[in-house]
């Protein structure tokens, strides 16, 4: 285990964990705010991914797809908060989780439709192409360097929107009391839809970093959906602050676990055992994670008021 | 009064239907539907065990798969084994493999049972969304594991190649498999009603509404939830040994949270806290799945409008636009 392969694996943990950021950062708001619960978010990921992809393929620009991949999944984001979203804020989580899973098989076979069954491909640009030198030996991705950044600047743009705007103000407002902004004069629909589709637009971004060093294909977005809400249960349920601690959290344990354990257990089992025991240990470890964080803060890590 | 006798109309209408449906297809010569039946019967059996958690225990479980396919995992297990000659476990006591479905059933009961309890007893320290997203997350974590166990086929899943049999009958024919199935739904069915009268069942549903009025009169409701999350789980393990036997095959896909999902559709869309519910929503689902599935591959995407539609516009299913309102739910 050499020092570069350790720096190698944070670097990789803490990509998986703004990324999963990206995508918790509107769950939590959409939870925080308007108390909604929403399975298909990560269909807006996928919205994001596909519509980069396709008008990447399409002119030859990666920004261009980016900037249109991004508005796609906001106006997606806008269009199901006007139609279904809203309908469902009064409603029981149980109604919210079923309206949503529907969401999911209308927007993955809509996916089907528009764009095939086979995967998409995104290049990444040539601007972040190349690899840079880590200490210890080795290289490291710039992409990968720059996707840590991008995940980096949005978290602190989104907390000084939340605690330095007019909008944040407006966002926390209506956090603690719906009824009372609403009275006082501030247009809470609008709100609703500006917060759901500033959340489509982060789950958008993600799905667009993500695309590009991998496939973009139907489907992707729900095993990134079920970690996302892992790290905001584990972050406190509506908690910004939680979603970003948890996120890194469980990005480091997730990658560090996959890429350790094995060796770790070989030191007790013998090596082919190691490799199977190791592998399924370190897929489930974040869930014990979960686990073990509930079972002692049933509310989060960072519980917030409601 | 006229609405309490609505309902027990359609009930029977409902309990009748199905091996109408079977006996009618295997008049006709058509296997294929009768295991088509079977299927609806086995996921309504699904359905009937989630139904006692939500519907009577107010507990949104989003891992009901888990034990789904532990219950499935069990029966195969046990069948492989005794097509391999070897013993499921050999230590503390010896446990060999057993191609009868009897056996699979208290396997998948045992097993699913067990699992409730523990995945239970730290799911229901929360409640609400976390609960939803725990439950959830403990069903991926067995998904996980069934997937990198290569003993059991890892991520293939695992064939069987004999349906098990049951003593004295031809399970291998499909009316008789069908029998079956219906036997153990209407048990269910019956438990479920048995338990919703009792003391027990007054007081889960006391839990589900208010639990500090109910801790107040001095009942704790922490063990009569895990209890009947325990039991629901061991309901929904026997409907996943009947469908490994009833397909021969047994994969990871059982747990996966979509299975989860569908299993909560089909208690929804019949109607949440009507005891025979889950048989309607699981035959709208398999008959969406087989005309729609007909024309398009993509039916899931009419499945999706169709549910849209239930959940904003037509709360309490299909039983409440039938009879209206339940009377306790």
């Amino acid at each position: 285990m050499s020092a570069a392969l350790i720096i190698e694996q944070v670097l990789n943990g803490f990509q998986l964990g703004v990324m999963l950021f990206l995508m918790a950062a509107g769950l939590t708001l959409a939870f925080g705010v308007m108390g909604l619960i929403n399975l298909a978010h990560g269909s807006l990921y996928m919205t994001g991914a596909f519509v980069c992809a396709w008008v990447a393929n399409a002119t030859g620009s990666f920004w261009t797809g980016l900037a249109l991949g991004l508005l796609a999944s906001a106006a997606a984001g806008a269009i199901i908060e006007i139609l279904v979203m809203r309908r469902l804020y009064d409603r029981d989580h149980l109604d919210q989780v079923l309206a949503t899973f529907s969401l999911i098989l209308i927007f993955a076979e809509g996916a089907h439709w528009l764009f095939g069954s086979r995967p998409l491909y995104l290049n990444i640009p040539d601007l972040l192409d190349g690899a840079i030198a880590l200490p210890g030996g080795g290289g490291y991705p710039v992409y990968r360097l720059a996707v840590i950044g991008v995940g980096l600047v949005v978290a602190i743009g989104l907390f000084l929107l939340i605690t330095r705007t007019r909008l944040g103000m407006r966002i926390r407002a209506g956090e603690s009391d719906r009824e009372m902004i609403g009275a006082l004069g501030v247009n809470i629909r609008t709100l609703y839809t500006l917060v759901f589709a500033l959340g489509a637009m982060l789950a958008g971004l993600a799905g667009v970093l993500v695309g590009a060093s991998q496939s973009v294909q139907v489907g992707m977005g729900e095993p990134v959906l079920i970690l996302a809400f892992v790290v905001i249960v584990i972050g406190g349920i509506g908690s910004i602050k939680g979603a970003l601690v948890a996120s890194v959290l469980v990005g480091l344990v997730d990658t560090l676990g996959r890429a350790f354990a094995p060796s770790l257990l070989a030191l007790a089992l013998p090596v082919q055992a190691a490799a199977s025991v190791g592998a399924s240990v370190a897929s489930i470890l974040i869930y014990l994670l979960m686990a073990v964080v509930l079972a002692f803060r049933p509310q989060g890590l960072f519980p917030t008021h409601g | 009064m006229a609405k309490h006798r609505a309902e027990l109309l359609v009930n029977l209408v409902i309990a009748l239907a199905l091996p109408a449906a079977a006996l009618t297809a295997w008049a006709l010569g058509e296997s294929f539907y009768v295991s088509l039946v079977s299927r609806v019967a086995i996921l309504a059996l699904a359905g009937v065990g989630l139904n006692l958690a939500l519907g009577y225990g107010g507990m949104v479980s989003f891992g009901h798969a888990a034990f789904f396919g532990l219950g499935a995992y069990a029966a195969g297990i046990f069948a492989f084994h005794a097509f391999d000659g070897t013993p499921v476990i050999s230590w503390p006591i010896q446990i060999m493999g057993a191609a009868s479905m009897p056996v699979g059933w208290l396997a998948a009961i045992v097993v699913a049972g067990l699992a409730a309890l523990a995945i239970g007893a730290i799911s229901l320290r929360t409640s609400g969304v976390y609960f939803i997203m725990i439950t959830l997350a403990f069903a991926q974590m067995l998904y996980y594991l069934a997937v990198s166990i290569p003993t059991y086929g890892g991520a293939d899943g695992l064939i069987l190649y004999l349906r098990s049999g049951f003593p004295g009958l031809d399970s291998s024919d499909d009316l008789t498999f069908f029998a079956l199935c219906y036997a153990l739904l209407m048990l269910a069915i019956f438990i479920t009603w048995r338990i919703a009268g009792s003391r027990f069942g007054m007081a889960l549903r006391g839990a589900s509404r208010n639990e500090e009025r109910l801790a107040a009169v001095g009942i704790s409701p922490y063990p009569i939830k895990l209890v009947a999350f325990c039991i629901s789980a061991m309901i929904t393990a026997v409907a996943g040994a009947l469908f490994a036997e009833l397909v021969g095959f047994v994969s990871p896909t059982l747990m996966a949270w979509k299975m989860s999902g569908e299993i909560l559709i089909f208690v929804i869309l019949g109607g949440v806290g009507r005891l025979y519910a889950p048989i309607i929503g699981a035959a709208i689902f398999i008959l969406l799945e087989t005309l729609i599935g007909g024309i398009t591959d993509r039916w899931q995407f009419v499945l999706g409008l169709v549910l849209l539609g239930v959940v904003l516009f037509a709360r309490g299913g299909v039983m409440g636009a039938l009879t209206g309102r339940a009377r306790h739910v």
